[in-house]
C-alpha cells in the first residue's frame, strides 16, 4: 500500500512538474495543480497510513488517523483553490491584454523552433 | 507634559493638514502651527527641570529581549535643539503660509513638514541609541518628500534622490556603528554608554564604530567629501531649505557628535578625522559660496562651510571647542534661517534667485533689506551681532589647535575660510541690495506682507540682543556645554564677552574682514580666474557612480533574471534537487520500521487511475478541455483516496474544492485558445521530461521512505486526540483542531483566501476598465452558443434542489464539530449550489437575486471570527480562547454551544464570499451589453402570447 502511494505522489510530481515547465500559461496552471495534489498528499502522509480509523472519537475505538496533517491539508487544499484562482486570473489578464499566453518574454522564446507560432 | 506628548504630537498632527486641506490654506496652516505651538509648549513646561540640572526620562518597554525600548530623555542638549527644532518651525510654518503658491498642495507639504518635525524632536529626545536610528532614518526619508515637493521640476526629483541616497546610504554605515557601540557596551541605552568612556576607547572596535558613525554623520551634516548633495537639495521649496537644510537636519549629525562627544572625542583618530574634515569643509564651502550666482546656492556652500567650522571645533576635542561649537549652532541657526527666507522673500518679489540679475533692491525691499543685512554681517562676523562672538571663539580655538604637527596650518586655514566667509557675505548685501535700481527685474520687486517678513524679523530678535549682551547667552549655552561635556570635561570658565583685549583672534578677525572687502573690490577678475580654473562637478560625479552601480547590478541580474519563466522553474527544480540530493547523500539511512500494508483490488486500480490520468494528461495536455476531464479524475481518485485512509473531511473537501476549480478553469477557457500549439524543441522536451522524471522519483523516494519508518520524535497528535473532546467540546478532532487548537491558524487562512478573492475582484475591475473591455466585447466565441442558453432541465432541476443543498450544506456545517464537516466544507457545498444557479439559470437573473455582496459576506465572516476571538478577552482569556456547554431546549434532545461553531460560521461566510467571488469575477468577463435579459425564468417561455419575449432570442 505505501508503494502505490509514494509512486502516486512521485507520477504527480513529475507530472507537475513537466507541465510546469511548458511555455503556455494553461499547461503551467494545470502543472501548479498537479504539483499541489501532489504535495497536499505528500503532507497528507507524514501522518503515515491508517485504513478504518477516522480521528473521529468514538467508543471501542482501536487507533485513530493522525488528525494534525489532516487539518492542515483541509487548510492547504482551499487556500490552494484561492491561488489557483489568482494565478488563472493574472494569466488570462495576460492573455486579454496581449493576445499571447506565453509564459517568457520574449528574447527567451527565440531559442525555440519558430515555425510552430502563430 | 511628558516626553512622549512631544515626540508623538507632530507625528499624530501630520495627519491634519493633509485632511484639513479641503477646508482652506489658512485653516491648514493654522492646524499645523497649533500643533506645533502644543509640542512647543510641552518642551517649554520641561524648562525649570532642565535649568534645576535635571534630566528627564520616559520609558515604555517596547522590544526589551532586542535592548529596543521607546527610552526618551531630555538634557540641556537635547532641549537646546529641540527648542531650535520647535521654535524655528513655527516661524517656518508661518512664513510657508505665505511663501507656498495657490497651485501648492498645502496639505502635502505640512504633512511631510510635521512628520519630519517629529523625526527630529525623535532625535534629540532618544535615550536609545536604535530608537535614534529609527528616527534618523525618519528625517532622510521626510526630507527625501520635501525635497521632492515640487515634483514637476527635474531639479527637485534628482536633489531628492541625492540628499535620499547619500544620507540613507550614511544612515546605513550609522545602524552598523551603532550596533558595534552597543555591543561594546553591552546596552543600547544612551545614558549606559555615555558612562562608559573607557571602556569603549580601549575597546578594538572602537574605530570601526567611530568611522562608522562618522560616515553617518559627516553624510547627514554635508561634510566633506559628502557635502555635494546640501547644494542640490536647494531645490526644495525655500521653507524647506530654511528649515532642514540651514538649521535642523542638517544639524542632526553635529548633534550626534556632541551628543557622543564623551565617549568617541579625545583620541587621535577623533582629532584627526573630525577636525581635518571639518577644516576642509569649511575652507571648501567658503570658496565655493563666493562665485555661487543662485543666492540659495551661495547659502547652501555657506552653511556646509558653517557646519564644518562647528565639525572642526567639535574635533578638537577640548571643552572650548564643545562650547564655542554650542555657541556657533545657536547663532548659526538664527542667522542662517532669516537668510534663507530673505532669500525665498527675494525670489518670491523679484521672481529671480541669480545675484547678476539683482541688485538696488535696498530702496525697492527696505525691510527685507535690514533683516538680510543684520543676518549676513552677523554672518560676516562683525561686531555687536552674535556672529561675531562665536566667530571670535572659534579663532581663538584654532590658535590652540595643532594638526599633523603644524601648530600654524589650523589658524591660517581657519582666517583663509573666514575671509572668503566675509567675503560671500559682503558680496550677499552689495552685489544684491546696493548698486544702483535696474529696469530689468523679472518682476517689480516690493516688501512683502508682513506674514513673510515678520519670521526672520524675529530672528534678528536673538541675533542682535546676543551681539550686544552676550551675557544673556552665556548660562543656556554653558548648561548646554556642560550636558555635552558630561564627565568627560568641565565647562570653560571663559565669560561671553565683545571685547577680550588684543588677542590673535581678533587680529585674525580684522584680517579676515578687511580680506573679505577687498576680496570682493577684485571679485570680477576672481571669478574670471575661478571659472577658468578646472573643477569636479559632484552631481556628474555622483551620476556616473550610480549608473556604474546600476550597470553592474544589470550585468549581474539579467543574464540569470531574463523573464524566461520556464527557465527560472527549471533552475529552481534542478536546484531543489540537488540540495535534496545531498541532504541524502550526506545522511544516513534508518532501517525501516514499518511493515507494509496488504494491497487489495480497490487501491491498484484506483492508483492505476491516478497513473493513467497523469500520463495522459501529460501526453494530452495540449487538447485543453481533454486535460481538464483528466485533471477531475485525478482529483476524484486523490478525494477516494482521502476516504480510504481515513481523512473524511479531507475528501468532502478535496471533492468539492475539485467542482470549483474545474468550473473556474472552465470559465478560463472560455477566453483562452482550446489548444497548446507545440512550441518547444524535442531536445527541451527531453530536458523537461528528465528534470521532471528526476523530481518524480524524489518526491517517491522521500514519501516511501518514511511511509516505512515512524516518526523521529513523537507527534503533538496524541495531546490533539487526548483533549479534543475534554477541552474542545468535539469529536471531530480535525474540525476542532482547525477551529480550535489552530484557530488562529485558520483566521490567518480565511483572510488570505478573503484577500485572494478580493485581488480577483480587483484584476477583473482593472481589466474591465480598460482596452480589454473592448476587445472582449467584440470577441467572436470560438465555438457555436448552445440553441438554448438556459436548458429548461437543468433550470427546474438547480432551483428544485436548491433548498436541497442548503439544507445539506446547514447539516454538514451544524455537525461539524462532532462528525465529518465543518465551515470549510459546508462552505463550499453552499457555494456549489449558488454556482449551479449562475450556471443554470444566467449571470443576471442570478446576480439580480442577489441580496448581499460577496465581499461584504467576506468581512462579515473574517470580522465574526474576529469577534469571536477577541470575546475571550472579556473573560481574560487569550485571544481565540473557546468555550463550551450543554444545553437542552425542550422538544429537542441536549445539543451543545460552543463559541467555535461561531468562529467556523465565520469560517463558513468567508469560504462561501471567496468562492463567490472569484467565480463572480470570472464570469463578469463573459457578460456582453447586448446580451438579452429577460424577466422570465426560461428561454423558452411558455407565455407564448407576450411579444416582448420573443426578442429574448436575438443574439443567441
Amino acid at each position: 500500500m505505501e508503494f502505490l502511494v509514494a509512486s502516486a505522489i512521485g507520477a504527480l510530481t513529475a507530472g507537475g512538474i513537466y507541465l510546469v515547465l511548458r511555455l503556455r500559461s494553461f499547461p503551467v496552471i494545470l502543472g501548479i495543480s498537479l504539483l499541489t495534489y501532489a504535495v497536499n498528499v505528500f503532507l497528507f502522509t507524514s501522518g503515515r497510513l491508517t485504513i478504518g480509523g477516522a480521528p473521529i472519537l468514538r467508543e471501542g475505538a482501536i487507533g485513530y488517523a493522525d488528525p494534525l496533517p489532516q487539518a492542515l491539508v483541509l487548510t492547504a487544499i482551499v487556500i490552494s483553490f484561492g491561488m489557483t484562482a489568482v494565478v488563472v486570473m493574472i494569466g488570462l489578464g495576460a492573455f486579454l491584454g496581449s493576445d499571447d499566453d506565453r509564459v517568457d518574454d520574449a528574447p527567451a522564446s527565440a531559442q525555440d523552433s519558430p515555425e510552430a507560432r502563430p | 507634559m511628558s516626553l512622549f506628548f512631544i515626540v508623538l504630537l507632530p507625528f499624530l498632527g501630520a495627519l491634519l493638514p493633509g485632511l484639513m486641506n479641503s477646508a482652506g490654506r489658512a485653516a491648514t496652516a493654522g492646524v499645523t502651527f497649533t500643533v506645533s505651538l502644543a509640542a512647543f509648549i510641552g518642551l517649554l513646561t520641561n524648562l525649570p527641570a532642565i535649568l534645576a540640572g535635571e534630566v528627564v526620562m520616559a520609558r515604555i518597554e517596547w522590544m526589551p529581549l532586542l535592548g529596543l525600548n521607546f527610552t526618551l530623555m531630555l538634557d540641556s542638549l537635547g532641549f537646546f535643539f529641540a527648542l531650535l527644532i520647535l521654535g524655528i518651525g513655527l516661524l517656518i510654518i508661518a512664513y510657508a503660509r505665505n511663501y507656498l503658491s495657490r497651485d501648492d498642495n498645502m496639505g502635502e507639504f505640512f504633512t511631510y513638514l510635521l512628520m519630519f518635525q517629529g523625526a527630529m524632536v525623535g532625535i534629540v529626545l532618544s535615550d536609545n541609541i536604535l530608537l535614534l536610528l529609527i528616527f534618523w532614518e525618519l528625517t532622510s526619508l521626510s526630507s527625501f518628500l520635501l525635497i521632492g515637493y515640487w515634483k514637476h521640476l527635474p531639479e527637485g526629483r534628482q536633489g531628492a534622490r541625492m540628499a535620499l541616497t547619500v544620507t540613507g546610504m550614511g544612515g546605513l554605515a550609522m545602524v552598523g556603528g551603532m550596533l558595534l557601540l552597543g555591543n561594546i557596551v553591552g546596552s543600547f541605552d544612551l545614558s549606559v554608554i555615555l558612562q562608559n568612556r573607557a571602556l569603549i576607547q580601549a575597546d578594538p572596535l572602537y574605530l570601526p564604530a567611530l568611522l562608522l558613525i562618522l560616515l553617518g554623520c559627516f553624510t547627514k551634516s554635508a561634510q566633506f567629501p559628502f557635502h555635494f548633495w546640501l547644494p542640490h537639495a536647494m531645490a526644495a521649496p525655500t521653507p524647506v531649505s530654511a528649515y532642514l537644510h540651514s538649521a535642523t537636519m542638517v544639524k542632526a549629525g553635529i548633534f550626534l557628535m556632541a551628543r557622543m562627544w564623551p565617549v568617541l572625542s579625545g583620541t587621535p583618530e577623533w582629532f584627526v578625522i573630525v577636525t581635518t574634515a571639518g577644516l576642509i569643509t569649511m575652507v571648501l564651502g567658503a570658496v565655493i559660496a563666493l562665485f555661487k550666482h543662485d543666492l540659495k546656492a551661495l547659502l547652501a556652500f555657506s552653511t556646509v562651510s558653517h557646519l564644518g567650522l562647528i565639525t572642526m571645533l567639535l574635533g578638537t576635542g577640548t571643552a572650548f571647542g564643545a562650547m564655542a561649537a554650542m555657541f556657533h549652532i545657536l547663532n548659526h541657526a538664527t542667522f542662517k534661517a532669516a537668510l534663507f527666507m530673505s532669500a525665498g522673500i527675494i525670489d518670491h518679489e523679484a521672481h529671480t534667485r541669480d545675484i547678476r540679475r539683482l541688485g538696488g533692491l535696498r530702496k525697492l525691499m527696505p525691510v527685507t533689506f535690514v533683516i538680510a543685512t543684520l543676518a549676513a554681517l552677523s554672518m560676516a562676523g562683525i561686531p555687536l551681532l552674535n556672529g561675531f562672538l562665536s566667530k571670535e571663539m572659534m579663532l581663538e580655538e584654532a590658535t590652540k589647535t595643532a594638526l599633523f604637527g603644524a601648530p600654524w596650518l589650523v589658524p591660517a586655514l581657519a582666517t583663509f575660510g573666514s575671509l572668503f566667509s566675509a567675503a560671500y557675505c559682503f558680496r550677499l548685501i552689495g552685489h544684491v541690495f546696493f548698486g544702483p535700481v535696474r529696469a530689468d527685474y523679472p518682476a517689480k520687486p516690493h516688501d512683502p506682507p508682513a506674514g513673510l517678513w515678520l519670521p526672520p524679523a524675529l530672528l534678528m530678535l536673538p541675533v542682535v540682543a546676543i551681539g550686544v549682551a552676550p551675557f544673556l547667552a552665556e548660562p543656556f549655552v554653558k548648561l548646554v556645554t556642560a550636558a555635552v561635556l558630561g564627565e568627560a570635561g568641565e565647562v570653560p570658565k571663559a565669560y561671553f564677552k565683545i571685547w577680550h583685549g588684543l588677542v590673535p583672534a581678533l587680529f585674525m578677525s580684522i584680517a579676515a574682514v578687511i580680506g573679505g572687502l577687498l576680496l570682493l573690490a577684485v571679485f570680477n577678475p576672481a571669478l574670471r580666474l575661478w571659472e577658468a580654473a578646472p573643477r569636479p562637478e559632484a552631481k556628474q560625479i555622483f551620476e556616473a557612480l550610480v549608473q556604474a552601480v546600476a550597470t553592474l547590478a544589470e550585468k549581474l541580474v539579467l543574464p540569470l533574471h531574463n523573464g524566461a519563466f520556464s527557465r527560472y522553474a527549471a533552475i529552481a527544480t534542478a536546484t531543489i534537487l540537488a540540495a535534496g540530493y545531498h541532504a541524502y547523500d550526506s545522511g544516513t539511512l534508518a532501517p525501516a520500521t514499518r511493515a507494509l500494508q496488504p494491497v487489495g483490488a480497490v487501491p491498484v486500480a484506483a492508483w492505476l487511475m491516478v497513473l493513467a490520468a497523469t500520463a495522459g494528461l501529460v501526453l494530452l495536455h495540449r487538447n485543453r478541455l481533454l486535460s481538464l476531464i483528466l485533471m477531475g479524475i485525478i482529483g476524484l481518485m486523490v478525494s477516494i483516496g482521502f476516504v480510504f485512509f481515513s481523512a473524511p473531511d479531507l475528501a468532502m473537501t478535496q471533492f468539492t474544492v475539485e467542482v470549483v476549480t474545474i468550473i473556474l478553469l472552465l470559465l478560463a477557457l472560455n477566453f483562452l485558445p482550446n489548444r497548446t500549439p507545440v512550441e518547444s524543441s524535442v531536445l527541451r522536451r527531453l530536458r523537461d521530461a528528465g528534470l521532471a522524471i528526476a523530481g518524480g522519483l524524489a518526491a517517491f523516494g522521500l514519501a516511501y521512505h518514511y511511509l516505512l519508518r515512524n516518526a523521529v520524535s513523537d507527534p503533538i497528535s496524541g495531546f490533539h486526540l487526548a483533549n479534543s473532546y475534554k477541552g474542545g467540546g468535539g469529536t471531530n478532532v480535525v474540525n476542532v483542531i482547525l477551529v480550535d487548537f489552530r484557530g488562529f491558524d485558520t483566521y490567518g487562512e480565511i483572510i488570505v483566501l478573503g484577500i485572494a478573492a478580493l485581488l480577483i475582484y480587483a484584476l477583473t475591475e482593472t481589466l474591465l476598465g480598460g482596452p480589454v473591455r473592448a476587445r472582449l466585447l467584440n470577441r467572436t466565441p470560438d465555438q457555436p452558443l448552445a440553441g438554448d442558453m438556459h436548458p429548461m432541465m437543468m433550470v427546474v432541476l438547480t432551483r428544485g434542489i436548491m433548498p436541497l443543498v442548503l439544507l445539506v450544506g446547514f447539516y454538514i456545517f451544524l455537525r461539524g464539530h462532532n462528525e465529518p464537516g465543518g465551515g470549510f466544507i459546508a462552505g463550499l457545498i453552499v457555494a456549489i449550489a449558488v454556482v449551479m444557479q449562475y450556471m443554470a439559470s444566467g449571470f443576471s437573473w442570478a446576480t439580480a437575486r442577489l441580496r448581499y455582496p460577496y465581499h461584504g459576506i467576506i468581512g462579515t465572516g473574517v470580522l465574526i471570527a474576529g469577534l469571536t476571538g477577541l470575546g475571550a478577552w472579556f473573560f481574560g482569556k487569550p485571544f481565540l480562547t473557546s468555550d463550551f456547554t450543554y444545553v437542552r431546549i425542550p422538544p429537542f434532545e441536549k445539543f451543545e454551544l460552543a463559541t467555535a461553531a461561531l468562529f467556523d460560521l465565520g469560517v463558513f461566510l468567508a469560504v462561501v464570499g471567496a468562492v463567490m467571488l472569484s467565480l463572480e469575477s470570472f464570469s463578469r468577463l463573459a457578460r456582453r451589453a447586448h446580451t438579452p435579459e429577460t424577466e422570465h425564468p426560461m428561454d423558452i417561455d411558455p407565455s407564448r402570447d407576450d411579444p416582448q419575449t420573443n426578442t429574448a432570442k436575438e443574439g443567441v
